[in-house]
């Protein structure tokens, strides 16, 4: 199968480790198929690096299908590389044109310390979820399906948060890191359904609190974390998460009256 | 979660901007409006006006609380823009992200010029109203004696090169407001299919208006001095 193949210049950061100075390095990759995915074609370059016995460059992935929301990359200026609503995995050759040069790079934001090469800590996502990002559910036998009455506008609404694969890319997009697309979807998604009406208060505070706590930046609204989403997610989350703080804050909480 | 802890979270802090933007575009209406009195020809009107705001107790009341809401605004500002690049980190994106509101990404910046013109602003026409810069001749309208600003305002917009400043602090003003106006409401939490379009379209009016007026009162001047 001869297909359409293409030669790139890459310029990838390479970094050592934590706290460790970094700098971009050049590679050339020849006769690339066009429908290889940018994660295939970065394991070609490392099988190369390897046989010459170079150190391969470390970048995260898992699924390859767009769902897992481990792979990242900032590519040519843009998290996901430069097409719309797709992550790195699902980003094909055949997006650039032959003797490209493609500038890769690791997210950037303090919360988001690099580890090695491309490959950077999002542990942060998941204490801002450990802090309230969930349902406390009572166990016990299981409930006949549509038991609770949900408008299927509003289930809608809350699918589309929870499509949140919390890869970072808004994190990475945004001038300020803020971290506000993230966590308002997680906040949406449970606000939005009677299951999760029960600790809303308590979550919005918690969550907003660890999102605080791990350095993550305040939002301008400037829009460009859904810009870059590969799911999507639009900034009428953060307006609700803002929404669910406000009235968390400025109402009394149930622990709040003394007896 | 006490009221400090609430209010110095980076949503706490943005709702502290927003509330002071809200009332900050509202004092801008209330200036524009008043200022438009420069315009009807004859300096009384506006001498008039001057007066009014100089000496009537309730505008004194009003004019500190909205010094208030500057001082937050500005202060809040700082604060949020120093959390913000703390958390962006030490090493830049060798290329850059293009995405979402261009001007949104300058808040900053046009924030600090207008700052820069409102110190200006002030040394220029209220430290003379108030006779902290020298003295400041007086006329009489029915029999009342007042200060006479208009005389001060025309013979600075007589000056062309004030003229330019003044306009080019108008254009910034609009760029501004342009992102301010709706994201005000976007931090509220006011984001909702029926009002955004509409909150959206005032403040793209809003932001257009305002600024080309105030600009036109130099030009204008200038014109006819």
């Amino acid at each position: 199968m001869a297909g359409k193949t293409i030669n790139i210049k890459l310029k990838i950061w390479r970094q050592a480790g934590e706290n460790k100075p970094g700098k971009f390095e050049s590679y050339e990759v020849n006769d690339v198929s066009v429908d290889m995915s940018f994660l295939e074609m970065l394991d070609v370059l490392n099988e190369n690096e390897l046989k010459k016995g170079s150190d391969p460059i470390h970048f995260d992935h898992d699924c390859r299908e767009g769902i897992c929301g481990m792979c990242s990359l900032y590519i040519n200026g843009k998290p996901h590389g430069p097409k719309h609503g797709i992550t790195t995995c699902q980003l094909h050759m055949r997006t650039f044109s032959d003797g490209e040069t493609i500038v890769v790079e690791p997210w950037r934001a303090s919360a988001f310390p690099v580890l090695k090469d491309l490959v950077v800590d999002r542990t942060s996502f998941d204490r801002i979820m450990q802090a309230g990002g969930y349902v406390t559910v009572s166990t016990g036998g299981v409930p006949d399906a549509n038991e609770i009455a949900i408008p299927k506008t509003v289930a809608d609404e809350a699918m589309d948060a929870a499509q949140c694969i919390g890869c970072g890319a808004c994190v990475a997009a945004c001038k300020n890191a803020s971290a506000m697309l993230f966590t308002s979807a997680k906040v949406s998604q449970l606000a939005l359904l009677p299951q999760g009406g029960a600790e809303r208060k308590r979550r919005a505070l918690a969550m907003v609190e660890q999102h605080d706590a791990e350095g993550f930046g305040a939002c301008t609204n400037t829009g460009a974390c859904e810009a870059v989403c590969p799911k999507e997610i639009s900034i009428t989350h953060i307006a609700r998460l803002n929404r669910e703080f406000t009235r968390a804050s400025f109402s009394g909480n149930e622990t709040d009256y003394q007896n | 979660m006490s009221w400090q802890k609430s209010l110095s979270s980076t949503i706490g802090r943005k709702i502290m901007m927003s509330l002071s933007g809200i009332l900050l575009i509202l004092f801008l209406a209330g200036h524009v409006s008043g200022n438009m009195t420069l315009l009807m020809g004859k300096a009384d009107a506006f001498n008039m006006y001057a007066h009014f705001m100089s000496t009537n107790p309730l505008v004194q009341v009003v004019a500190n609380v909205f010094k208030l809401f500057f001082l937050a605004h500005i202060v809040y500002a700082i604060i949020l823009t120093a959390q913000n690049k703390k958390a962006r980190g030490g090493q830049a994106y060798k290329v850059t992200n293009k995405d979402g509101s261009q001007v949104s990404k300058y808040m900053g910046v046009l924030g600090s010029v207008i700052a820069v013109f409102l110190v200006v602003h002030l040394a220029q026409y209220w430290a003379v109203m108030h006779e902290l810069r020298g003295e400041i001749s007086t006329t009489t309208i029915d029999g009342v004696e007042m200060k006479d600003l208009y005389s001060v305002v025309a013979v600075s917009y007589a000056n062309p090169m004030i003229v330019a400043a003044y306009v080019i602090s108008m254009f910034v003003l609009a760029f501004h407001l342009w992102h301010g106006f709706a994201s005000a409401f976007q931090t509220l939490g006011l984001n909702n299919k029926r009002y955004t379009p509409i909150i959206a379209f005032l403040g793209k009016a809003y932001s257009i208006i305002v600024p080309v007026l105030f600009g036109a009162i130099p030009v204008v001047m200038f014109l006819n001095s």
